[in-house]
């Protein structure tokens, strides 16, 4: 017993450095279990706080481009009012529709969050993006995140007034997206070289694919509303051994810039969930 | 400004200027990331316990992590620079000079290549291991050993300039005091 305490006390700083480091690889290793962890919410909130602080500067650099974002945005969803829509009218009859619109609101199956984003990195090989709002206020795990131009990402980690996005550019990030001129389904993945560039895998060579073709989200996801931008066209790759195209894709969003965005919550996601769950366990 | 409060503010220093200043920069090419923050660590005073020392790479690495989303992985870098350290300075300086002379490591305190040597191995080894463990996620050989070069030269010119910029006045402790 005594030369065990002798073995400590004469390596203790190597057996000191072992267990940091068996600490710090550990916490490495657990990557996908570290999203849950406890100890991220603490964290996301203090270093978040460190991040509101940046941003409230930040911000002021782009805001003529962030204004402009959103005009276009504001312009498109006026445009698509109702009420910009007159037929001249040719009934002889009154008819009261009796379908408002606030009886639809229980098929609701995306709801629109907004967001401030107060944290992106584009630089590192797995980039998240820092959100200020969090469980209090409405966001949770595995929901969208979606700019004015097109899909950031999704949640991954909430705290009570942070969360935590994957951003596009993280190289465990998958969406799955289809062209929206001649469909043909792949995968969006991330090389981690260019931050303006992501790949989109396993378009079959059937379809017709140009350059500028817009790529956008498919209806399957349960996380991403269906027809959102995901990028555009920029390079075709015949992947010779697949006989599948590789598409370079321009991404919509912008990760430079990015200021405002939506966290879009699935409100069907739950009775989905616990359908797949049920058949599963079958 | 007492030593315990000087550190204090570097830690915070590095902290910030890694996170908001050098990881804002657009990215040149995908092995090109700017890293300077482990110089907190190279700029330790060299009376400091060796399990403090290691304690001390362990907390300055995690800080980083957090602010990164990279839980465990500067951390662990950080820990091992920061056990080496001792080696590396017993082998470039003779014992008595690293007691009784100055204070932290520096080019006044060390002279200028065993200075150099010094901040060489401990970039080198820094960045070694930090790549190699990305390279455990993803990327294959020439990923590492391009990443690793490419940063360890953009940490030595970041180094560089930083010893320019900021001259370090360590005085001189003599026994008599």
């Amino acid at each position: 017993m005594r030369n065990v305490f002798l073995f400590i006390a004469r390596f203790s700083n190597l057996l000191f450095f072992l267990l940091l480091q068996v600490v710090a690889l550990s916490m490495l290793f657990q990557f996908n279990k570290f999203h849950q962890a406890a100890y991220m919410n603490l964290a996301n909130e203090a270093t978040g706080r460190v991040y509101i602080r940046y941003n409230k500067i930040e911000t002021y650099f782009s805001l003529q481009k962030e204004n402009e974002k959103l005009r276009q945005q504001n312009a498109e969803l006026l445009n698509a009012l109702k009420d910009d829509y007159a037929v001249p009218d040719s009934s002889i009859q009154v008819v009261t529709d009796s379908f408002r619109v606030d009886s639809l609101e229980q098929y609701r199956k995306f709801l629109y969050l907004p967001v401030k984003v107060i944290g992106n990195s584009i630089d590192a090989q797995n980039n998240y993006i820092t959100l200020h709002r969090g469980s209090n206020q409405g966001v949770g795990v595995n929901m969208a995140v979606v700019g004015p131009e097109g899909i950031m990402g999704k949640v991954v980690n909430v705290s009570p007034n942070m969360a935590v996005a994957m951003s596009l550019l993280h190289r465990k990030n998958s969406v799955v997206a289809l062209l929206k001129k001649g469909g043909g389904f792949g995968e969006v993945v991330w090389d981690g070289k260019d931050p303006r560039h992501v790949t989109l895998n396993n378009i079959p060579r059937t379809v017709k694919v140009q350059k500028g073709d817009t790529v956008v989200t498919s209806s399957y996801s349960d996380i991403f509303p269906p027809g959102k931008i995901v990028g555009y066209v920029a390079q075709v790759q015949e992947d010779k051994s697949t006989s599948t195209y590789s598409l370079k894709l321009k991404t919509a969003t912008d990760f430079y810039s990015v200021q405002h965005a939506f966290v879009v919550k699935n409100l069907q996601k739950a009775e989905m969930d616990s359908l797949m769950k049920k058949i599963r366990k079958d | 400004m007492s030593n315990l409060l000087r550190n204090i503010i570097r830690f915070v220093f590095f902290i910030l200027l890694q996170v908001f200043v050098l990881d804002k920069v657009p990215p040149l090419h995908q092995f090109v990331v700017p890293y300077l923050y482990f110089l907190f660590i190279l700029w330790l005073p060299f009376k400091i316990q060796r399990g403090l020392l290691t304690l001390m790479g362990f907390v300055f690495g995690l800080v980083l992590d957090f602010f990164t989303k990279t839980p465990g992985l500067h951390a662990a870098a950080c820990v091992l620079i920061a056990y080496a350290r001792p080696f590396v300075i017993g082998i470039l300086m003779p014992k008595e000079a690293a007691e009784i002379g100055y204070s932290e490591p520096s080019i006044t305190s060390m002279g200028f290549m065993p200075y150099a040597v010094y901040v060489l191995i401990l970039t080198l080894l820094h960045h070694i291991y930090l790549v190699f463990l990305e390279w455990l996620h993803f990327g294959n050989f020439w990923y590492f050993a391009g990443k690793v070069l490419a940063t360890t030269a953009i940490s030595l010119l970041l180094i560089l300039i930083t010893e320019m910029l900021f001259v370090r006045k360590s005085k001189y402790r003599t026994n008599v005091a």
